[in-house]
């Protein structure tokens, strides 16, 4: 049955969530933009306490509760649905916070995705203890960003003490700082490194290793100053002999194997957090056309819909473009993150919800900066902000031309090779 | 909960319903375009697949209940076969659906059985008007109450099958609101274009202009029920058809952009095309999701459903537009000749903003 209702769990949430994105995000959105790299230390408590009893924030689902009365009916899942909700509605509050939520961010997404058993056990249960703790991704390099197979960081094993030796300098790496730098109000976090145990074997070679927080050799290089989402720290990190355990190794410890067991059975980790990702540059859309519709209905502005576009005023048109946009876009979201739910391959449609986020964000807080005149471009409101925090939504977690590339070659049924 | 699951019926009715499209009116189209007329015969298969039928109760002939999901699920795969050939199809469901929608009990129970029993025969709606600024809750076709009874004067365009049709329904202002009346062939004042009218695309179909001069007609003429859920019928079923015609617009481009060679390797080697090809496949999606949503709120019932019809035709028509344009673009000079499908795709296509009221679901 086709159905676009949302489950309860996530419709219940919704004051909730509202309430947080008011309360304590929009209030300090314009603070944490003029004073970057501070902590917003408020949300982060408060996120940690909440995310402990109900799993909110993070980027990897809770554990679904097995039913244990065979006669009582199935729940479907909706541990995916429930995060691209509450990354929607957190961004709409202020996305640079909410990329400060603690409790499982991109690194424990890649555990989650292509992690054993054990190490999930190992790696993702401090997230509900006493105190918040971080992670983050280290993917790119100075010389390879949407390129992975340039990836030069260097993952060496010592056979004699059974660990591998890391080096190399990661860059853009999201809350790295906070993941690494020893913090009394957080608990020990950790990044995911990405390297390579044979350089001559590309993508092949590639693997990911989680580097525990205090892991000698780590350390934070530099915090970058960027257009937007200046909550969020961006770290560039530094492996020199970083020694970690030997099954610190996401997947396959070996080359030969089958490369899905490798390289691309860690990509996978992208079909689960695009959409997330995709649902937080949604949010940032959205808070921009939140304000235009308010400050039209102040001017006594207001949209005719089911007019032909030729009666209406552009906008109106422009107003209404804006809606189709954005809730086209949530859909495709939806439709992505119920398929991981439901563990159906959703690598297409995952990077198609990326794909139209990306646009959307970006043209609709073009657009409604655009629209507002003097208002759009002034300080005095957020809408300028939204404009600089969109645009990382088309660029981070794959930018929109990689993601095209990754949904050209499915639908023609190419592989890299043939589609470069 | 969310869900994006047809069920298994909508299934079985969706695969008869695409086998019936590529088999029969998809090879169909391109002569029934220039020679302008479809044969009765591919008319009479599509109408036996029983998908207006379907949407009926019982009580009127039928066998089923509407869902404007089912119906939007048909119609996509319809007129991803043929849009001409869809809407012919589904014709008769213009008169038909309409009494659904908005006849009274007596109306529905004289009314519906005749259409639903019988092979496909030709019954129709006018609502489009020969104006720029057509809008359909705006009509300039007037109807006035005199002595119990309704006149009617105006000008209608676009009404198919209007010469042929033993019954249609009008639509006209009455006190400020768009309201459907029926019209028995031969009402005096009823004056029906003798020529066809040439439009871009869609030349299959006869079309006709009807002018209405002084058109009495007695109280039962009309039909009590509201405009809005049958304008909100039509914007989803050609959404959803937009959504088929831009479908078969990226699925030949994609096929041709494999084969088709260019400095040594294929057309959709090239990143130009290849992510041309992406965008469209990714609206092609963004706006079909957007349809089913307009479509379920209409069968849930919802308080929004009207205005979210309008937005899913909305985009979907400037989807199918970009669609079909890139789809021609990708075949190059090939995309426009004749003898390749896009060329109509694209006429058609352009069309969804102004096909308001031919086709429902």
């Amino acid at each position: 049955m086709i159905e676009f209702e949302a489950p309860k769990p996530i419709a219940n949430q919704a004051f909730v969530l509202k309430t947080v994105a008011e309360e304590m995000m929009r209030s300090k959105s314009r603070y944490f933009d003029e004073h970057e790299h501070e902590i917003p230390y408020d949300y982060i408590e408060f996120m940690h306490t909440v995310k402990r009893a109900t799993g909110a924030g993070s980027l990897v689902p809770k554990e679904e509760k097995k039913e244990e009365d065979p006669n009582k009916p199935k729940h479907a899942p909706i541990g995916y649905q429930m995060l691209a909700s509450i990354a929607e509605m957190l961004a709409w509050g202020d996305v640079g916070m909410y990329l400060c939520t603690p409790g499982g961010l991109l690194g424990a997404a890649a555990v989650q995705a292509a992690g054993t058993p054990e190490q999930r056990q190992k790696f993702l249960s401090r997230f509900v203890g006493d105190k918040p703790v971080f992670d983050a991704m280290c993917m790119t390099e100075a010389g390879a960003g949407s390129d992975t197979s340039a990836i030069r960081t260097t993952a060496v094993l010592d056979k004699d003490k059974n660990e591998w030796a890391l080096n190399g300098e990661k860059i853009f790496v999201t809350a790295g700082d906070k993941s690494l730098t020893p913090n009394e109000k957080f608990d020990k976090g950790f990044i995911v490194v990405w390297a390579t145990i044979d350089p001559k074997a590309g993508r092949a070679g590639m693997r990911a290793f989680v580097v525990e927080a205090g892991t000698p050799g780590v350390r934070v290089e530099k915090l970058e100053h960027k257009l937007g989402i200046r909550c969020s720290d961006t770290a560039t990190i530094v492996l020199q002999d970083a020694r970690v355990p030997f099954d610190s190794i996401l997947g396959s410890p070996t080359v030969e194997t089958d490369s899905a067991k490798g390289f691309k059975g860690a990509m996978a980790t992208f079909d689960a957090t695009r959409p997330l990702v995709a649902a937080g540059g949604i949010g940032v859309a959205r808070a921009a056309l939140d304000f235009v519709k308010e400050k039209l209905a102040e001017s006594g502005v207001e949209i005719r819909y089911g007019l032909p576009r030729q009666k209406m005023t552009n906008i109106e048109r422009e107003v209404i473009d804006m809606e189709i946009m954005l809730r086209s876009a949530w859909l495709l979201i939806i439709k992505a993150v119920w398929m991981a739910d439901n563990k159906k391959s959703n690598a297409l449609e995952a990077s198609m919800s990326k794909v139209k986020a990306g646009d959307v964000g970006t043209r609709i807080t073009q657009k409604a900066v655009e629209l507002m005149g003097p208002l759009g471009y002034s300080r005095d409101f957020l809408l300028e902000k939204w404009f600089r925090d969109a645009k990382i939504t088309d660029i981070y977690e794959g930018t929109g031309q990689i993601n095209r590339l990754v949904v050209a070659r499915q639908i023609l049924d190419y592989h890299s090779a043939e589609l470069r | 909960m969310y869900s994006f699951e047809p069920s298994d019926e909508q299934k079985m009715l969706i695969d008869a319903v695409s086998r019936f499209a590529a088999s029969d009116l998809r090879p169909a189209a391109h002569d029934a375009e220039e020679a302008k007329e479809l044969p009765l015969k591919l008319i009479n298969k599509g109408w036996e697949l029983g998908v207006l039928q379907a949407s009926i109760p019982e009580a009127y002939g039928g066998f089923g209940d509407r869902s404007a999901v089912t119906g939007i699920l048909a119609a996509e795969e319809l007129a991803y076969g043929d849009l001409a050939g869809a809407l012919a199809i589904g014709a008769p469901g213009l008169f038909a659906m309409t009494i659904l929608l908005a006849g009274s009990e007596e109306q529905k129970k004289k009314y519906l059985l005749p259409v639903i029993e019988a092979a496909w025969s030709p019954y129709t709606a006018a609502l489009i008007e020969p104006a720029f600024n057509f809008d359909p809750n705006d009509l300039k076709t007037v109807a006035k109450t005199k002595g119990g009874d309704y006149f009617l004067d105006g000008e209608k365009t676009y009404v198919p099958y209007a010469l042929q049709a033993e019954t249609m329904v009008v639509f006209a202002s009455l006190d400020g609101r768009t309201r459907g009346f029926l019209l028995p062939k031969g009402t005096p004042g009823v004056i029906i274009a003798a020529e066809r009218q040439k439009l871009l695309g869609l030349n299959a179909i006869p079309f006709y202009a009807v002018k209405l001069e002084g058109v009495k007609l007695g109280s039962e003429s009309l039909l009590p029920g509201d405009f809005s859920p049958i304008l909100a019928s039509s914007r989803v079923a050609l959404a959803s058809m937009a959504i088929g015609v831009a479908k078969a617009a990226f699925e030949y481009s994609r096929d041709y952009a494999k084969e088709r060679d260019v400095f040594g390797v294929k057309v959709a080697q090239k990143q130009a095309i290849a992510f041309m090809l992406a965008e469209m496949a990714t609206e092609i999606e963004a706006a079909r999701l957007l349809v089913w949503e307009a479509a379920w709120m209409i069968d849930a019932g919802k308080e929004d459903a009207a205005r979210q019809a309008y937005l899913a035709l909305t985009g979907a028509s400037d989807m199918v537009m970009m669609v079909t344009d890139r789809a021609v673009q990708i075949l190059g000079g090939h995309g426009y000749i004749r003898e390749h499908p896009v060329e109509l795709w694209m006429r058609n296509g352009r069309g969804f903003p102004m096909f308001t009221g031919l086709a429902m679901v």
